[in-house]
Formats: structure tokens, sequence, C-alpha cells
């Protein structure tokens, strides 16, 4: 394989030349004769080399067959000297590479579609083998989670309930705070306020989950422990408010910059109609500007609840492992993306419910967080008001 | 016509002035929420920072203990000195340097305090010139990471008083009876004398009855000068330093043996189920490693499908497929695209579990949206002008995208593809899928090689009970962090610097 790409590597660039000097040769023979540039002449004899080569090379690869890199690269070399012939002052090889480009170009962007159906085919594949095992109905409608245990359990309910929990926390902690930070940055910040506090919410925003679960389990939930004895409840060490604020609090910075866009988007001929009928400032956002960005607010929130619900590093670090069925936020719970790390970290059998089961949450994780950016973004689509 | 309005305006103006002032207090308040809400995150980065610069900083630091030893022949063979008994030299020195400490419980207590490598850089010295063998020199030894901790004072604080005065010391039958000058002690409090040291068990009237830590040579009148007290805030049983041990390494420190340094060895070395010997090289070059792969990748990947789609795309049903993919992707939660290189890059196509490059191809997958993202907003920044006068000279479409708009794009593209890598560099989660969790202490060498990063490997550390891994969790974070923070930093300073308003 070694010797393939380094004899094609080799042939290719000794095309390239060869190709360019005769184009050149011709050219100071008849200047102003060629319709391609040298360059295109060269890059044009080492791409027919290249296409040559790597068809073949594949074609052996399908068939299993002997020696078929050498074979490539024998086709390789007589591609070569094919499209060296064919070098003239009329040849159009610019046209042909361009279109190579292109095609190259393209499939590049098709990247995207290609980790889509990756992403899709290889959760529903295994998530398919878990529901052949476990029926979908007991997996939907269980209440209870127990994969290890003999016989296992594969009740969703108390993962779901546990993943709302502390979205529901996170989104208390980062809805008002990230909001009036938007309103604040967008509406009353000088420009030296705003560049004070933007870089602020820019490296809260950069910080990374591991280090934010950290805190989490090492100093909030102590804190909020501490706390709870003073006032006389008992708060588990792995509580789900400790994860819940502190995922809160990443989201700030995702809420109050998406806000402070449509805030920013809303025209000033709005506002200045709202003060010429005298009304404050703070009368203006509240009731002129607030319900214009409405639209935008609210797909912001719901980007951010997709990102709590998608968080993981966090909650594998801050929240528990027990699936309990409580929405007591001083409890422990756990979520979807902590047993889907808990159950593929560690000896994984593709042949068992346990394994398989990590596959079918991530199905399902994968369709609630594609259900909420689309409804995010019909909210924008369907109300957005257009002042121009 | 006066008369009325001079008795009507006032009554408007009272009820129009509170309601004007009301409505002020409203303005001030609402104003004030933004302002609180601001306060609130910029509090809670500070304490972040703070929290863990102050538990990580201590791990930066280590505490060597200077011992003098002989290097004798009989125990470093000099045709082969890599493999001599360098430990045994080093627990050797130490117990010469307590020759009073003879039992089986004195000496575990004695050597459990030399980290279990103290001889490494022993081992490095001969190694490197075996002239040594034979002769005595003085060697720093690594202290365990509970003695080192004892120094950093993250167990327990000590509070250590000269002598009030001389005291008296009496042995009646295996018991010892101190009198004199020592007011203000209480039981559990230690006395360090001459060579010994003792622990209260008692306080009857102006008598001490106390126990021996370590067996004094001789008894009767000591001087102020020649005894110490110490106390500890913390009971002997909530520490991992016991008292006679924390008597050792007080000695030890009285004698000037003991000396902080800065710890190089968290930058260079890997992994160990040792706090005090465990580094962050292995993961530092893990991340390295994986993150080439990610940008041999994506970037030109990400670079194609930006020209692509803003220079090239017909805008049909297939370019709004491929966009409305790409803005999905870049909100996908990362650890789907772990469950992806699980099943397809480990099981479907068979690549080495914990290696840099299948971590690399993931983290590319989580990133290329990014870069796009980017990059297409670069190339809708350059103005439709510069490709007009290209067009107008007689270049191609490709000439005028290659030659022209690509290389204005340029800074933008950077910008966007340094703030994608400070992302994939901080990502956990996809990783833990593929394998990339388990304890690796080599160094490794190459893209297949099993290897860990660094946000993994803070994950691992902050799991381990031991104290001393959790300075070195927040250690790891301080480096990450500055990592983070030198990329992001680059990304402003290119902006900034290639910023062009057309």
């Amino acid at each position: 394989m070694l010797i393939f790409y380094a004899g094609l590597l080799l042939l290719a660039a000794t095309a390239f030349y060869a190709g360019r000097s005769k184009a050149i040769a011709i050219l100071a023979d008849k200047p102003g004769s060629m319709h391609s540039l040298p360059l295109y002449h060269g890059a044009y004899v080492a791409l027919y080399a290249i296409v040559a080569a790597s068809c073949v090379y594949a074609l052996a690869s399908v068939a299993d067959l002997p020696f078929g890199q050498y074979a490539a690269l024998i086709v390789a070399l007589g591609a070569a000297t094919h499209a060296f012939q064919k070098i003239s002052p009329d040849f159009r090889a610019r046209n042909t590479v361009e279109k190579i480009v292109l095609v190259v170009l393209a499939l590049c962007s098709g990247f995207a579609i290609l980790t889509t159906v990756g992403i899709v085919f290889s959760v529903l594949f295994e998530a398919l083998r878990f529901f052949s095992q476990v029926s979908p109905l007991s997996f939907i409608a269980g209440l209870q989670w127990s994969p290890t245990s003999e016989p296992a359990s594969f009740g969703f309910i108390p993962l779901l309930v546990g993943t709302l929990l502390i979205t529901v926390i996170a989104i208390f902690i980062a809805g008002p705070l990230g909001l009036f930070a938007a309103i604040y940055m967008a509406e009353y910040a000088s420009p030296r306020m705003r560049a004070y506090a933007k870089p602020i919410l820019e490296m809260l925003a950069g910080v990374p989950t591991v280090v934010l679960g950290f805190f989490a389990a090492l100093t909030v939930a102590p804190l909020i422990r501490g706390w709870g004895e003073t006032f006389g409840l008992s708060v588990a060490s792995e509580s789900a408010l400790a994860a819940g604020v502190v995922m809160g609090m990443m989201i700030v910075p995702l809420i109050s910059s998406l806000s402070d866009d449509v805030i920013n988007a809303v025209p000033q001929s709005l506002r200045d109609g709202s003060y010429a009928l005298g009304a404050t400032h703070s009368e203006t956002i509240k009731k002129v500007v607030l319900p214009a960005a409405l639209p935008g607010i609210v797909s912001a929130f719901i980007l951010a609840i997709s990102r709590a619900i998608g968080e993981t590093m966090i909650v594998v670090m801050a929240a528990g492992l027990a699936a309990n069925l409580t929405v007591n936020p001083l409890e422990a719970v756990t979520t979807i993306t902590v047993q889907i790390a808990t159950l593929l970290v560690g000896d994984q059998e593709f042949d068992s419910a346990k394994t398989l089961s990590a596959f079918a949450l991530g199905l399902v994780l994968f369709m609630i967080t594609l259900a909420l950016n689309y409804v995010a973004l019909r909210v924008v689509q369907k109300y957005r008001e257009q002042y121009d | 016509m006066t008369d009325i309005a001079t008795t009507i305006l006032p009554r408007v103006s009272t009820i129009s002035a509170d309601l004007v002032a009301k409505r002020y207090r409203s303005e001030r308040r609402f104003r004030a929420y933004g302002l609180i809400s601001l306060g609130i995150t910029a509090l809670f980065l500070a304490f972040l920072v703070i929290d863990i610069v102050g538990k990580g900083y201590p791990a930066f630091f280590e505490h060597t203990v200077t011992l003098p030893v002989t290097i004798s022949a009989d125990k470093i063979d000099s045709s082969n000195p890599a493999k001599g008994d360098y430990i045994g030299l080093a627990k050797d020195a130490l117990k010469a340097a307590f020759p009073a400490m003879s039992g089986r419980a004195d000496r575990k207590a004695l050597l459990s305090l030399l980290s279990s490598g103290a001889s490494d850089d022993l081992r490095k010295m001969v190694v490197s010139d075996p002239s040594l063998i034979g002769k005595q020199i003085d060697v720093p030894f690594l202290l365990s990471a509970d003695a080192d901790l004892y120094f950093k004072g993250s167990q327990t604080t000590v509070t250590r008083s000269a002598g009030s005065g001389p005291i008296d010391i009496t042995k009646v039958e295996e018991k010892y009876t101190i009198s004199g000058n020592v007011d203000g002690l209480t039981e559990g409090n230690i006395l360090r004398v001459n060579d010994g040291a003792f622990r209260i068990t008692a306080i009857i009237g102006a008598e001490i009855e106390a126990e021996p830590l370590i067996e004094p040579s001789s008894v009767g009148q000591v001087a102020a000068d020649r005894w110490q007290t110490l106390k500890f805030s913390s009971k002997e049983a909530d520490r991992r330093i016991s008292d006679k041990e924390a008597v050792v390494l007080e000695t030890l420190k009285a004698k000037g043996l003991v000396s902080k340094g800065i710890s190089w060895r968290f930058f260079t070395s890997g992994d160990s189920r040792e706090p005090e010997l465990s580094g962050i090289r292995g993961a530092l070059v893990g991340s390295l490693l994986t993150l080439s792969i990610t940008l041999a990748i994506c970037l030109p990947i990400g670079i194609a499908a930006a020209i692509y789609l803003e220079e090239f795309a017909r805008k049909g049903r297939l370019t709004n497929f491929i966009e409305v993919n790409i803005n999905n992707l870049a909100a996908v939660p990362s650890i789907i695209f772990g469950l992806l290189g699980l099943a397809v890059f480990l099981n479907f196509f068979g690549m080495p579990r914990s290696a840099p490059l299948v971590g690399g191809l993931v983290l590319a997958l989580l990133v290329l949206p990014t870069i796009i993202i980017a990059s297409r907003a670069a190339f809708r920044s350059v103005p439709p002008s510069i490709k007009e006068a290209a067009f107008g000279v007689g270049a191609s479409h490709q000439q005028a995208v290659f030659h022209h708009v690509l290389p204005l794009a340029v800074p933008g593209i950077l910008t966007g593809t340094i703030l994608g890598v400070a992302r994939a560099l901080g990502e956990t989660a996809p990783l833990l899928m593929i394998g990339m969790v388990a304890f690796i202490v080599d160094v490794p060498t190459g893209v297949t090689d099993a290897a860990t990063l660094l946000p993994v490997q803070i994950y691992l550390w902050s799991d381990l009970p031991e104290l001393g891994f959790q300075s070195r969790t927040a250690a790891a974070i301080i480096v990450l962090m500055f990592v983070l923070f030198a990329l992001n930093g680059f990304a402003i300073y290119l902006r900034k610097r290639f910023e062009r308003r057309w």
C-alpha cells in the first residue's frame, strides 16, 4: 500500500513536471499560442495518472487481485504518457482540470451528508438490534432503569425525568441571567462596558465542559450540600441541583449571545416610535423590543434546551448514576447522556442488550435534539417580522 | 382661565409626578437586573478561575529531601548501572538519618514518606555518570504525595512554636514525665526534644505525661532552644500523615534537608498510579497528535466545501439539503459523534481503540460544520468586485476564486479554524466512547498508539480519590485553559491584524 502511494506521488510529480515543461517549450516556440497555461497542462497529465491509478487500484482491491498496486502504477504510467501526447496549443487542459477540481470540491461539501448518514445508520442499526431484544413499549414506558441488574430492566422514563429536571434547573438559571445580560449589553451598555462584558461571556463559553464538571463535582456540590445542611435539608452529594446550576451557567453565554443578536436586529425606528410616545427606555424594551425579538429569543431558549439535554461531561462528573424517578432537585438523578457514557466506557459486548441500549438512548437523544433544532429554526422562520 | 389652570395643574402634576417617579424607579430596577445578571456571570467565572488556580497551583511544586548516599558497588553493578537497587539506597539513606527508628512499624512509617519513584533521579544520575559508583553524594529524593501535601499544608495546618523555657524530662519505668515551663499545651500536642519526640497523653497539674514517638537518646534537663512544640489543626485519624511521620518530616525540615522546587516532572512524565509521579506529557502529546489529524482532515475538506457552497454550487434542492445538514450537525450533541466513531471507525473499519487516529477523525467530523460555517462567512465578506475585476481581465471562475478571493478570505478561515480547534481541544465526551479513557503510562509515539488527551486525563484524574490527584487535576485544567486562552488570543490577534473594511 505504501509502495502504491509513494510510487503514485512520484509518478504524479514527474508527470506534472513533464507536462508543464512540454507546454513551456511549445510556448517558447510560439508565444501566445496556447489555450491553457503550462500549469494546467502539467496538472492535467498528473491528474490523469492519479485518476487512472486510483480506478485500477480500487478495482483490484475489490476483486482482491494480486499485484494490484503494480498494475495500477503501470496503468498510471500509460495514462500519463497518453495525456502527455495530447498536449498541444489547442488542447483545453484548463477546462478538464477545472472540472475535476469542481467535482472534488462538491464531494467535500457532501461530507456533511455522509456524516449525517453515518450517524443515523450507526445509531439506528444498533438501536434496532436492541429493540429486537427489548420491546420498544417497555423501553418508552418503563419506570425502572437498571441495565446491569439481573433481570435487567430498560425503562426510559427515569432517565427522561432526570434529564428534564437538570435541564429545567439549568434554564431557570440561564434564562433570566442570559436574557437580562443580553438586554443590558444590547440596550444599556456603553461601548466601554461592552468591551469588558463581551470577553467575559466569551470566556465562559470557551470553558471546556470537563472543567465545569470538575468544578460542579468538587466545589459547587459540596457547597450546596453545606448550605442544605445549615437549613436542615438532606442533600445528595451528587444532587441534580449542583449539575443543573453549573450547566445553567454554561448556557448563559449561548442565550445571551443569540438574544443579543436578535435584540440588535430590531430596527431603531421601532424604539424611536416608542420614545416619541413618551415611553421610558425599559418600557420600550418590555413593550416593543422584546415582543419584536420574541421569535429569536424563543428559538435561543429552545437551542439552549437542546444543548442542555445533549451536554455530557458536567452530568457525568456531577450527577449520579442511580436512576431515581424523582423531581426533587436535592436528590441524585441520572441523565440520558450519563447512561450512554457509563454503558460504553469499559467492556462492550455488542450482543448484549446492556451495550446496545446505549445506542437506543443515543437514537432518542439524536431525535430529541434534532426535533428541538428544527422547532427553533421554524419558530424564527414562521414568526419573524420583516421590517424593511 | 388662568384661575382654573392654577387650581387644576398642581393636582395633575402631583399625580403625574408620582407616576413619573414610579416609572423611573422601574426603569432603574430594570437596568439593575441586567447589571446584576452580568455581575453574577462574571462572579461565577471569577470563582471558577480562582477555585481552580487555588487548587491546582500547589501541584506545580514538589518537595524533595536531600540525603547523603554512598553509591556502594555491591548494590550497583558498574557494568549495568541501570539495573541497580537504587530504591534500596534511598531507603538506607533515610534510615541512616533516623537511627532511633529501628522497629518494624517505625521503618514502615519512615519509608512511606519516600515516593516509590524517589530513586529515579538517582538512577539517571548514575547511568549518565557511572564514575559516581563508590562515591558519597548528596541526592534529592522525591517525597511521597502525602508528605508533599503535608508540607503544602493541604492536609492539616501545623503551628510550630519554640520552647518557652527549660524543661525537665524524667523516665520512670518506661513512662515519661515532663515538667517545667510548658503552658498552653493540650493532649495530643507533640514535643520535639533533642533527637526524639513525645506526644502528650495527659496533663496532671504542672506535670505532663507523654509517650515517646521517637525514643530520645538521653533525658534530663532540656534548654528552651532544644525543644519545640507542634500543634495540628486536625486529629491524627483524619490525616494521611501520622504524628510519627509528621515528626520525621519536621525533623528533616529543621535540618534544612527538605527543599521545594518546581515540579518539572508534571510536564515531562506520563500518567502514573502515584500522584507525585504523574504528569501530563502523555496527554499533551496525545492531544497534539489527535489535533494534527483533526486539522489535516477538516481544514482542506472544510475550505473545499465552503468554496463549493459559497462560489460554485447552484441553488437547488441538493445544495439546500447540504446546508440543512451542516447546520444540523453543528447542533448535534458531541456524544453522538462518539457513538458514530464507535460504530463506524472501531466496529466497522476495525481501527484500533484509544488511538489518536480515531480520536482525530471523530473530532474532525465534530468541528467540520463549525469550520465550514466560519469559512463561508469569510468568503462572503470578500466583496464581489474583487472577483469581477478578475473576470474582467480574463480569469476563469476558478482562477478568480483561487487566486483572488481565497487569499483574502484566509485570515477569516484561520480565525474560524483556530476557534474550531480550540473547541476540539476541550472536547471529552466523544472520546470516552472510543476508548480513550484507558490508563496509559507511555507517551504515545504514533497516531495508532494508545493515547489519552488532556481533557480526558482531567476526567480520569478527577475520578481518583487521592488528594494529590485532585490538585494534579486542577493543575492540568490550568494548562488546558492556558492553551485555550492562547489559541483564542491568537484568533483575536489574527482577526484584528488582518481585518479589512472594504
